[in-house]
């Protein structure tokens, strides 16, 4: 059995093993030229504060952004949909059984036209 | 027409345990509505297995023509316990529920949404 | 006869036993004191896996074994004086079957071996572990079985052990609300499976799924029962509309118990193909079935994956994307029983599409386990669920967020991971069958990479936050459990082939053979 065989999909193959083999090699050109920059960095000296032009840094729970700060656009595009939606998971168990069972039944009248 | 009535009582049960199960709030309704619809299945089981005028199904006993159908006895003995478990767990739940909402109604039962 | 020929003769049968033996035996054990109460559980989970792994080899090599209950044979499923009914109860372990049982071992040993820490803390371990073996039965159970009746019965088990773990943190009664709305919801679908079987029952006159497969004439009746069991298993994998008690329940389990909920899921999906395949197959309407599990699928998809973008408790942005996820198995697998009448289609992509979602169940349990037992470690570490509260975690749990990157970008679908593989797959197969679904399907992983980017961001990037300035990093038997998935994550996206070759094909294969698995039970029907 060949190990490294590609998957075939039927449509194309996808070769793992040849992609990491070149992924790998990039890393290695990448770390060559990295090398080759100058080291001026020197550690536990100003370089290492955060500069903000010339402002006071502040405390460190003040400069992570949180979750509820990311994606803001992207509900705020889609705020129709979400507000359909988010409403219907109430949380109450009835809402959740009577959509089972009107689901259960929408099947039944699909499966029992159409076959 | 004597001889369905015991799959129109399965109808009608399974229709009383479905609309007390969608439309009662309280918890403990809720799980009589499911014990009737376990009914209604168990019932239904046990009308499939009934041969008129057969015998319990004892080996020992019964010429074998005239035995009622073991399996579906089987089930629902094994279905009854399982009912059993269900219902304990359900009230169990319940009691939790009451002591740490104060409630066991399902509509104020809601704090995970959304 | 030795011990090897016994293990190897009784091995289905010893998969549910094994278990039960040491869910019950767990309490004793606890009695005498918590180190032999661990070694217990840890030994019986190893033996467990054993077993199901000795088994499923059994099975690739020699195709389905069966296990008749009560017989004087193990393969003797048709009794001489019964007229041709098999009236035993039969586990019938064919090719899926054991698939499904090499991931309920797999993640079982790694969720056992992690509990060991994550659970530590607490009391009432023995009760916790008992419900644990109870739910690997059933799965195993479920998996395995050729029974209908015993089908449900091990449904049941599996539904009360794990509504019993939900609410295991009772959790200021958040976890017992779950808990009630899970198992309500489980006991309804449960008792539409009851009335399924009944029906069959009454038609057939037999409870054996290959005994019912040959006689299946698909009436009226058979149409009402399809759509109780499709309904009722649908609702149990978490498939859009039917997915509400998902996040709730995945959100407020324990962790560890969480990362099988996915593989208990799975056990129903299971259930779902099995019965559409082998029970029906191509006697009823495949298209408008395959089209239905299809809708499902994309429904599931998509709501999934815009409902855990907002979240803000993490396990419950990691549950909807489970019912996302599971949406590609019911894609795949629905695109082939949609074409399954049309041999050419089938050839040209439908058995690829199957096996892409098969796959993909293997992939989704593994990934999947793997990003809720890193979300179970970084609750153990700094106590909260709550994303808004969680911030450079980078900086102390170096390992937990290796492996969260693993199992982000494996479930995003990034190459070279596992998820990638199986959903190229797919893609792939799918773009033939209808465009529309492919392009969705592409969209969702997206959205699925970015809304993992958020919780990458927002739980392990940025500075170390004063609150949580002594958090260390998680415990090694819980890195271990980690490990132990992420390393086949890593593996099966490297060499995707071998495992379709080895593992998928053969189950696709076992699932679309009705004629197969009918003569594997009743000889050559």
């Amino acid at each position: 059995m060949d190990l490294i065989a590609p998957l075939l999909t039927g449509y194309g193959i996808w070769a793992p093993v040849t992609w990491l083999v070149a992924f790998v090699a990039a890393v290695i050109v990448v770390y060559l030229l990295w090398k080759t920059g100058e080291s001026s960095y020197k550690k536990g000296t100003e370089l290492e504060r955060p500069y903000l032009s010339g402002n006071v840094e502040p405390e460190k729970g003040a400069v992570h952004i949180r979750a509820s700060n990311l994606y803001w656009g992207f509900l705020q595009a889609l705020k129709g949909y979400y507000d359909v939606l988010v409403p219907v998971h109430t949380g109450i168990l009835t809402d959740y059984m009577i959509w089972f069972v009107a689901v259960t039944a929408l099947v039944l009248v699909i499966v029992g036209m159409l076959s | 027409m004597l001889w369905n009535l015991p799959f129109i009582t399965v109808v009608v049960l399974t229709l009383i345990g479905l609309v007390t199960v969608l439309l009662k709030k309280n918890i403990i309704k809720i799980l009589l509505g499911i014990n009737i619809l376990n009914s209604a299945a168990n019932l239904f089981l046990i009308t499939l297995g009934y041969r008129e005028g057969g015998v319990a199904p004892i080996f020992t006993l019964a010429p074998s023509e005239l035995m009622v159908l073991p399996t579906p006895q089987a089930l629902v003995l094994t279905s009854i316990v399982i009912g059993v478990a269900t219902s304990a767990l359900v009230l169990s739940f319940a009691i939790v529920l009451q002591k740490k909402y104060g409630t066991v109604d399902i509509d104020k039962i809601r704090r995970l949404h959304g | 006869m030795t011990v090897a020929d016994f293990l190897f003769t009784n091995a289905p049968a010893l998969l549910v036993v094994i278990p039960l033996f040491a869910a019950f035996i767990c309490p004793v054990a606890g009695k005498i004191s918590s180190t032999i109460r661990n070694l217990w559980v840890m030994g019986m989970m190893l033996v467990t896996a054993a077993v199901a792994f000795i088994l499923a080899f059994r099975v690739f090599v020699t195709g389905p074994v069966l296990y008749v209950f009560g017989a004087a044979a193990a393969n003797l499923a048709v009794p001489l004086d019964s007229g041709g009914i098999p009236i035993r109860i039969i586990f019938t372990v064919d090719a899926m079957s054991a698939f499904m049982d090499i991931i309920c071992a797999i993640v079982g040993v790694s969720v056992l071996l992690y509990s060991l820490s994550s659970e530590s803390r607490n009391s009432g371990l023995e009760g916790y572990y008992t419900l644990f073996f109870l739910m690997i039965a059933g799965v195993f159970g479920m998996v395995s079985t050729g029974d209908l009746f015993n089908f449900f019965v091990f449904l049941e088990i599996l539904s009360l052990a794990s509504a019993g773990m939900i609410a295991y943190r009772i959790d200021g009664g958040l976890a017992v609300e779950a808990a009630l709305k899970y198992f309500i919801l489980s006991t309804l679908g449960a008792i539409f499976v009851l009335f399924a079987i009944g029906v069959y029952y009454g038609q057939y006159n037999a409870l054996n799924i290959a005994m019912i497969a040959q006689r299946m004439q698909f009436t009226m009746l058979d149409k009402i029962a399809l759509v109780l069991l499709v309904a009722a298993l649908a609702m149990k994998c978490g498939a859009v509309p039917l997915h509400f008690w998902t996040p709730d329940a995945y959100s407020m389990a324990p962790s560890s118990v969480t990362a099988f909920l996915v593989v208990a899921s799975q056990a129903s999906l299971y259930g779902l193909f099995r019965v559409v395949f082998t029970m029906y197959n191509i006697t009823m309407n495949c298209v408008t079935v395959g089209w239905i599990i299809i809708i499902f699928g994309v429904l599931s998809m998509v709501v999934g994956v815009t409902m855990a973008i907002p979240q803000k408790d993490i396990k419950r942005l990691m549950a909807y994307h489970a019912v996302s996820q599971t949406g590609y198995m019911l894609l795949g697998v629905g695109v082939g029983l949609a074409v399954l009448g049309n041999t050419t289609l089938t050839s040209a992509f439908g058995f690829m599409a199957m096996e892409g979602g098969i796959f993909h169940i293997f992939n989704h349990a593994m990934y999947k386990g793997l990003l809720f037992l890193t979300a179970g470690a970084i609750f153990y570490r700094i106590g909260t669920r709550d994303l808004n509260r969680m911030g450079g975690l980078g900086h102390t749990m170096k390992y937990t967020m290796i492996f969260f990157i693993i199992g982000a970008l494996a479930i995003a679908g990034i190459p070279p991971f596992n998820g990638f593989a199986s959903k190229l797959m797919i893609y792939e197969s799918v773009y033939l069958f209808n465009p529309l679904l492919a392009i969705i399907a592409m969209v969702v992983s997206i959205l699925t990479l970015a809304s993992f980017v958020k919780v990458f961001h927002s739980v392990f990037m940025g500075p170390k936050l004063p609150e949580y300035a002594d958090v260390k990093e998680a415990p090694l038997p819980m890195l271990i459990g980690m490990g132990i998935l992420a390393a086949i994550v890593i593996l099966f996206g490297l060499f995707p082939q071998p495992v379709v070759d080895i593992l998928v094909a053969p189950a696709a294969h076992a699932l679309a053979d009705q004629g197969g698995y009918i003569a594997s039970v009743l000889g050559g029907a």
